[in-house]
C-alpha cells in the first residue's frame, strides 16, 4: 500500500473559477501514496481549492481528478475514500462524541459492536478515552479537533484531507497537535494532504511541500530543499527570512551582487545572467568591519529570544541578520560570507517584489509610535 | 452597576406586574368565585360539559399546526438554500399578509369560499358542480393555516440558515447522500425551529375565534368562541369564561411540556441508539 512511488490522487489540467474569477489553472499535481503532502501558500493561492476539488465539493470547469488511476471529477464527495478534517472541526452539534464518530460507520452499516470498538479504539488514539458521552459543546477547541481527526480517521480513508485544522488552536497546543498529526499519519500509513498557510507547520511535518501562489504552483519539494534550494524570490521570501539581491552570473561559481563578485556553487545559470540572490539571515556572520567588503551601520536591533535580529543598512540597502551577539543601533560592522551562504535563482515574475528589509523599521517605528499614543491616552483618561 | 441594571428594569418590572401578574390573579379569582364573589369549584366543574369544543379545538389546532409544518418545512428550507439577496425578498413575501389587516384577510377568504363565491362561480364557468366550503371544519383549518403558517416558516428558516455549511459536508463527506444528510443533520439540527414553530402556530389557532366564527360557521364553536360568548356574547358570565381561559391555559402548558420533553429526549435521552 505505502509504495512511495504509487500515484494515489492525480490531478490533471484542474481549472476552476468563482464568479468568472479563475483560481486554478490548468493546475497539475500527483500525490504519493502514503505521504504527508502540504500544500503552503498565502491566503487566496488557491490551496484549499485544491483540497475541496479533491474532497469533490468543488466541480472543476476542465479537467480530471484521479483516485488510483480511476477517473472520480464526476464523483459526489460521500462516494469518495477521502475524508476531511474542516478548518472549524463542524462537529454534529445534536450528537455527542461517540455519535460524532459513529457518523460514517453507521452509514456504512457496520454493527453496532463492530461501531463500538472502533470508536474506543479512535478516542484511545487521540488521548480522549472516557469522552464518548460528552456533548461537543462541552468540549475544548484542542478537544473538538481531536474528535474531527478520530470521526475521519474511523472511515479508514486512503487519504486525509486536512483543512489548516491547526489555525484556531493556541501556539502550544498547535506544536503539541503537529507532533500528534505527524505520528497517527507514520502509524496509519494513510495520504495525508495537509493545507496551511504557516511555513514552520509546513516544514516541520511535512514529506513534501507544495509552494503556491495565485493559483500556481512555484516548488514542490522536501522541506529542506524548499527552505535551503527556493526555485524564485516569492518561495525564498515566503518561506522563512531571506534577503534577496540583485545579481548577475559571471560564470558558473561566480556571482556579482552588493558592488562586488563572490564565489558560489551554483552553476548552469549562463555568463552575465541576471539573477536573484538570496542569503539567509541566519547564515552572515558579523565580522570586524575593516575584514570584509560589505559592511553598513546597524538601524535596528530586535531581541528574539534564540537570536537578536539585526537590521544593516549597507549603501541603502537593508540587510537583515540574526545573530547571538548583540549589536548596538549605530554600530559599524562587517558582513562576512562564505560561497555556502549564497543561493542563485533564476529571474521569475517575483524578481524585485521581495527584497531588503527597508520597510521593517518604519513599520516597527510606527507601531511603536502608536503604542506610545495609545499608552499616554490610557493615562490621560485615569487622570 | 447593580443599582444601575434595577433601576433600568424597573419600568419593566412595574408593566409586568399590572399588565402580566395582575389579570392572571384576576382571571384565577373569578374562575374560583361565583357572581357574588364567593369562593366555590363550580364555574370549573361546569367547564367539562364543553369537551366536545376542546376537543375540536385541539383537534382543528393540531391539524392546521401539521398542515403548516408539513408545508412549511419544505418551503423555509428552499428559502435558506437561495442566495442571500434572493432569502431576504422571499422572507419579506412570507411575512407580506401578516402586514394587512387580520379580519381583512380572512373575509377575503369568506368571498372566496361562499356558496355563491368567487370559487364556486370559477367552478360553475367551467361546468363542475359548486362544492359546499364555508361553514365547515375544513374552511377553519384553511383559515388557520393561511394566518399562522408564517409563524411556522420564520422559525424555520432562521433555524435553517444557521446551520453551517461545513457540517453539511462533513455529513456528505463521512459518506451520506442528500436524503441521509437530510434526515441524519438538518432535521435533527433544526428541531429547535420545528418546537417553537408549533408552539407558534398551535397556541393561537386553539384559541382563536374570529376564524372560526367567520369561516366556521355556528356549527364549528372553538374555545375562543365560548370564552368570546361568555364575555361579549348572549351568555354573560365573566366567571365561567373564566373558568374556561384558565382550564384552555393548562392545557396548552401542558402541551408545550411535552412538546420540549419531546426535544430534550432528541438531544440527551436516547444517544446511543439515536440511528
Amino acid at each position: 500500500m505505502n509504495d512511495p512511488n504509487s500515484t494515489i490522487i492525480s490531478l490533471k489540467d484542474i481549472t476552476v473559477s468563482y464568479d468568472g474569477e479563475q483560481v486554478l489553472s490548468s493546475f497539475c499535481l500527483d500525490i504519493h501514496d502514503g505521504e504527508f503532502l502540504t500544500l503552503l501558500g498565502p491566503s487566496g493561492c488557491g490551496k484549499t481549492t485544491v483540497l475541496r476539488t479533491i474532497g469533490g465539493f468543488i466541480k472543476p470547469d476542465a479537467g480530471d481528478v484521479f483516485f488510483y488511476g480511476g477517473n472520480i471529477t464526476a464523483l459526489p464527495p460521500h462516494k469518495r475514500e477521502v475524508n476531511t478534517i474542516f478548518q472549524k472541526y463542524a462537529l454534529f452539534p445534536h450528537l455527542n462524541v461517540y455519535d460524532n464518530i459513529a457518523f460514517g460507520m453507521r452509514l456504512k452499516g457496520k454493527s453496532e459492536r463492530e461501531v463500538k470498538e472502533t470508536v474506543h479504539q479512535m478516542l484511545s488514539m487521540v488521548n480522549l478515552s472516557g469522552y464518548a458521552h460528552r456533548g461537543i459543546g462541552q468540549l475544548s477547541g484542542g478537544q473538538q479537533q481531536r474528535v474531527a481527526m478520530a470521526r475521519a480517521l474511523a472511515n479508514e480513508p486512503k487519504v486525509l484531507l486536512l483543512d489548516e485544522p491547526l489555525s484556531a488552536l493556541d501556539l502550544k497546543l498547535r506544536k503539541d497537535m503537529q507532533v500528534e498529526l505527524k505520528k497517527i499519519q507514520q502509524q496509519t500509513g494513510i495520504t495525508f494532504v495537509f493545507v496551511t498557510h504557516d511555513q514552520e507547520e509546513a516544514l516541520s511535518m511535512s514529506d513534501r511541500v507544495v509552494v503556491m501562489d495565485g493559483g500556481n504552483i512555484q516548488q514542490i519539494g522536501t522541506p529542506t530543499d524548499i527552505y535551503n534550494e527556493p526555485e524564485n524570490a516569492f518561495v525564498a521570501d515566503f518561506i522563512g527570512e531571506s534577503n534577496i539581491l540583485d545579481g548577475l552570473m559571471l560564470e558558473d561559481f561566480e556571482v556579482r551582487f552588493a558592488g562586488h563578485k563572490f564565489r558560489c556553487l551554483d552553476k548552469g545559470f549562463g555568463n552575465n545572467t541576471p539573477v536573484d540572490v538570496v542569503i539567509r539571515p541566519e547564515d552572515i556572520d558579523v565580522v570586524a568591519p575593516d575584514s570584509t567588503h560589505i559592511t553598513g551601520e546597524v538601524t535596528n536591533v530586535t531581541f528574539k529570544g534564540v537570536h537578536y535580529e539585526i537590521i544593516v543598512d549597507v549603501a541603502g540597502f537593508k540587510w537583515m541578520i540574526q545573530s547571538t551577539d548583540y549589536r548596538a543601533v549605530g554600530d559599524r560592522i562587517g558582513l562576512s560570507l562564505t560561497p555556502d551562504d549564497i543561493h542563485v535563482m533564476g529571474k521569475s515574475e517575483y524578481s524585485g517584489m521581495f527584497g531588503d528589509y527597508s520597510t521593517f523599521s518604519d513599520e516597527m517605528e510606527e507601531d511603536i509610535i502608536a503604542t506610545e499614543e495609545a499608552q499616554q491616552e490610557v493615562i490621560g483618561d485615569e487622570d | 452597576m447593580k443599582t444601575n441594571s434595577r433601576l433600568l428594569s424597573a419600568p419593566y418590572t412595574v408593566w409586568m406586574t399590572i399588565f402580566i401578574v395582575l389579570p392572571m390573579v384576576l382571571v384565577a379569582y373569578f374562575a374560583f368565585t361565583d357572581k357574588q364573589g364567593s369562593f366555590t369549584l363550580e364555574n370549573i366543574l361546569s367547564v367539562g360539559q364543553y369537551s366536545n369544543v376542546f376537543l375540536r379545538s385541539i383537534w382543528l389546532g393540531a391539524v392546521a399546526t401539521a398542515i403548516c409544518l408539513v408545508l412549511g418545512y419544505p418551503l423555509a428550507y428552499i428559502i435558506a438554500k437561495l442566495p442571500a439577496k434572493r432569502q431576504s425578498v422571499m422572507v419579506m413575501l412570507v411575512m407580506l399578509p401578516m402586514w394587512m389587516n387580520f379580519l381583512l384577510r380572512t373575509y377575503a377568504w369568506m368571498t372566496l369560499l361562499e356558496d355563491n363565491g368567487l370559487i364556486n362561480a370559477a367552478l360553475n364557468a367551467v361546468g363542475l358542480p359548486k362544492v359546499h366550503m364555508i361553514n365547515t371544519a375544513g374552511a377553519v383549518v384553511l383559515g388557520m393555516v393561511y394566518n399562522y403558517i408564517p409563524y411556522m416558516v420564520l422559525p424555520l428558516y432562521s433555524v435553517l440558515t444557521k446551520i453551517d455549511q461545513s457540517v453539511i459536508e462533513a455529513a456528505e463527506d463521512l459518506g451520506a447522500s442528500d436524503s441521509k444528510v437530510f434526515l441524519k443533520v438538518v432535521v435533527p439540527m433544526s428541531m429547535p425551529g420545528v418546537i417553537s414553530g408549533v408552539t407558534m402556530v398551535f397556541v393561537p389557532a386553539v384559541s382563536t375565534f374570529i376564524i372560526s366564527k367567520m369561516l366556521g360557521g355556528g356549527g364549528n364553536l372553538l374555545i375562543g368562541d365560548l370564552i368570546d360568548m361568555q364575555f361579549l356574547g348572549s351568555a354573560y358570565n365573566p366567571n365561567l369564561g373564566s373558568a374556561i381561559s384558565l382550564v384552555l391555559m393548562v392545557m396548552i402548558l401542558i402541551c408545550m411540556g411535552i412538546m420540549n420533553q419531546f426535544d430534550d429526549g432528541e438531544d440527551n435521552g436516547k444517544g446511543g441508539i439515536m440511528l
